[in-house]
């Protein structure tokens, strides 16, 4: 299939493979990400994979923009049927409510849902990791209930700490570090999600299914204080 | 080994490299130097690896204790350098030594300026780089611009400072924003989402450098940008110098510490050289855009590359070698003399005995 090629400036080439949020469509992209990365093209630098295209930065004194391309294409010409095939769960400990998620109780409201039924529904999907991004260790999920839908706050906290988990418009999403953030935050886990130690410095991949699992504040506690 | 310890902090000065290439992917962003040009030539003038990593101050500088001797350069924003009181030169290298107090002070002109030191900024390489990411507080001196009592350490250089003191960048090679600021775009990747009008508003209005600024990106302020059909689009990769214009038409140029993907149309990317001329740009600049084709680009980064090559060539050049005696303590001391540009190459030759010849 051909793809659409944009540039992004002198030294970024997107590939769009397509137009929409679909989990097949991304699943090529992620595809076309590693085949990239694999062939060690003289003058690529990264390719980024997103929700339906590739980025692949590059330097052109080292490699043209239309050589690219064609690289590139052939790539993808090569590539087999890419189906799902035993994609890495991860899971996500969390505990729901009170101090550590603020705004279950806005949820349950706005939803109609009582806070148990609001934490079922959350940790029922299984929900796809379509790319990281936004701030360092942020997977894009998708698969929340639309039942869950609530509109973000009017004026956005300063400070959400590290593992917030959160909800807003049709998204959920866990906070990796502390930040602002205008998400309804319902939960938290200890999990580190970002470690700029390690070379691969994230635990959840495109690619990657997550789910949520309710535990209980102790096993919260005992989690972010490191004991086993 | 700590070389400088930092007695007053500035307002923001923080440890950069060349960038992070390659964790993007991981929605880390690649940070990095906003100004190369300023950075690449200070690392430059002290003969550092173009990857050594340098100090980026913003708007007014550090003040620093040498607590070794050492060899320094300033390039970028004119923060009037001083030496134990006494004004030094930007855009040359020259010695420091060990107690004297380095104080940069409030930018005059430009906005950042870079302070490298030989052997480079030794702060632990987390992924692939020396930069501090300050949104995700982690590289450069433990993850934050510096404070007051911090210690910065430096490498190991072999780099003599005989060599390389006197170097000076040539008069106009590195100059703060003009009253208008001329930035050019690579329309795309979703100029196809504006209409015709708001392509043109783009490329004919004069647009404004905001307050709101830091490392993350600039915002500007203007005649309205219009959208086809929303400012919203699929999420996706913005590299360094993206435009991204949202619902309310006035474009946010996306720098060093920005973000690694977003949901708002861009419109175009600014050519790199250009977007270290922006990092340079206080509240208030008048900027104009204008267009560029990817292969005048191209064009454009090789030239670019070359200015940055020659610039090292013109130091490296040297001159015919030649012998002087030299007396010293009775004794005679054969000594060659290489002139390059701007400096000297002086060394030893042998001891010798007697006498020096005449005409030496």
């Amino acid at each position: 299939m051909p793809i659409r090629f944009l540039d992004a400036g002198e030294s970024c080439l997107v590939a769009e493979l397509g137009d929409r949020i679909d989990i097949a469509l991304n699943l090529q992209v992620r595809a076309l990400g590693l085949a990239v990365e694999r062939a060690w093209l003289a003058g690529v630098q990264e390719a980024v994979p997103t929700y339906r295209s590739l980025a692949i930065y590059y330097d052109p004194l080292v490699i043209g923009r239309d050589a690219l391309k064609n690289q590139v294409q052939s790539l993808r010409d090569s590539l087999g049927d890419e189906g799902e095939k035993a994609p890495k769960i991860m899971e996500i400990p969390t505990v729901y409510g009170g101090e550590h998620g603020p705004d279950l109780d806005f949820v349950a409201g706005h939803t109609g849902f009582s806070q148990d039924e609001v934490i079922r529904l959350h940790t029922e999907p299984l929900y796809h990791v379509y790319m990281l991004g936004f701030m360092a260790g942020f997977a894009y999920l998708g698969g929340l209930p639309e039942r869950l839908s609530v509109p973000r706050l009017a004026t956005p906290r300063l400070k959400v700490p590290a593992g917030s988990v959160g909800i807003a418009g049709t998204q959920t999403g866990v906070y990796p570090l502390e930040s602002p953030g205008g998400w309804r935050i319902i939960g938290r886990t200890h999990l580190r999600l970002f470690d700029a130690s390690d070379q691969v410095p994230t635990p959840i991949l495109p690619g990657d299914k997550v789910r949520f699992v309710r535990i209980e504040k102790r096993e919260y506690q005992k989690g972010a204080s490191g004991s086993p | 080994m700590e070389a400088l310890e930092v007695v007053r902090p500035g307002l923001l000065s923080t440890v950069q490299d060349r960038g992070r290439v390659g964790y993007q992917k991981y929605g880390v962003p690649t940070s990095g130097a906003m100004d190369h040009t300023a950075f690449r030539a200070a690392n430059l003038l002290v003969d550092n690896e173009e990857s050594a990593a340098a100090l980026e101050a913003t708007g007014e500088g550090p003040a620093l204790r040498a607590l070794t001797d050492l060899v320094v350069a300033i390039v970028g924003a004119d923060m009037e350098p001083h030496l134990n009181g006494r004004p030094i030169e930007s855009g040359a290298a020259m010695g420091v030594r060990r107690g004297q107090l380095l104080e940069l002070g409030r930018a005059r002109q430009g906005l950042r300026a870079y302070l490298a030191i030989a052997g480079g900024i030794d702060v632990p390489v987390l992924l692939g780089s020396r930069s501090t990411c300050l949104p995700a507080a982690f590289g450069g001196f433990h993850g934050r611009a510096l404070r007051t009592g911090d210690c910065l350490p430096v490498g190991v250089t072999g780099t003599r400072p005989l060599e390389i003191t006197g170097r000076r960048l040539p008069a106009g090679w590195w100059g703060a924003p003009h009253e208008v600021l001329t930035l050019r775009v690579i329309l795309g990747p979703q100029e196809d989402r504006f209409t015709p009008e708001g392509i043109e508003t783009f490329l004919t209005g004069t647009y404004r450098l905001a307050p709101e600024m830091d490392r993350m990106g600039v915002r500007l302020q203007g005649p309205p940008i219009a959208h086809r059909s929303g400012a919203d689009i699929i999420s996706d990769s913005i590299p360094w110098g993206a435009i991204q214009v949202p619902a309310d038409g006035q474009p946010i140029v996306l720098l060093a510490d920005r973000q690694t993907t977003g949901g708002y149309t861009k419109i175009g990317v600014i050519l790199r050289e250009d977007t270290y001329r922006l990092a340079q740009a206080t509240p208030g600049q008048i900027v104009r855009f204008c267009r560029a084709s990817v292969q005048e680009a191209h064009a454009a980064w090789r030239a670019y590359e070359a200015k940055c090559q020659a610039l090292l060539q013109s130091w490296q050049r040297w001159g015919d070698r030649r012998s002087y005696a030299l007396r010293l303590g009775g004794r005679s001391y054969r000594v060659g003399v290489q002139e390059g540009k701007g400096m000297y190459r002086v060394a030893i030759e042998e001891r010798v005995e007697g006498e020096p010849k005449k005409g030496e």
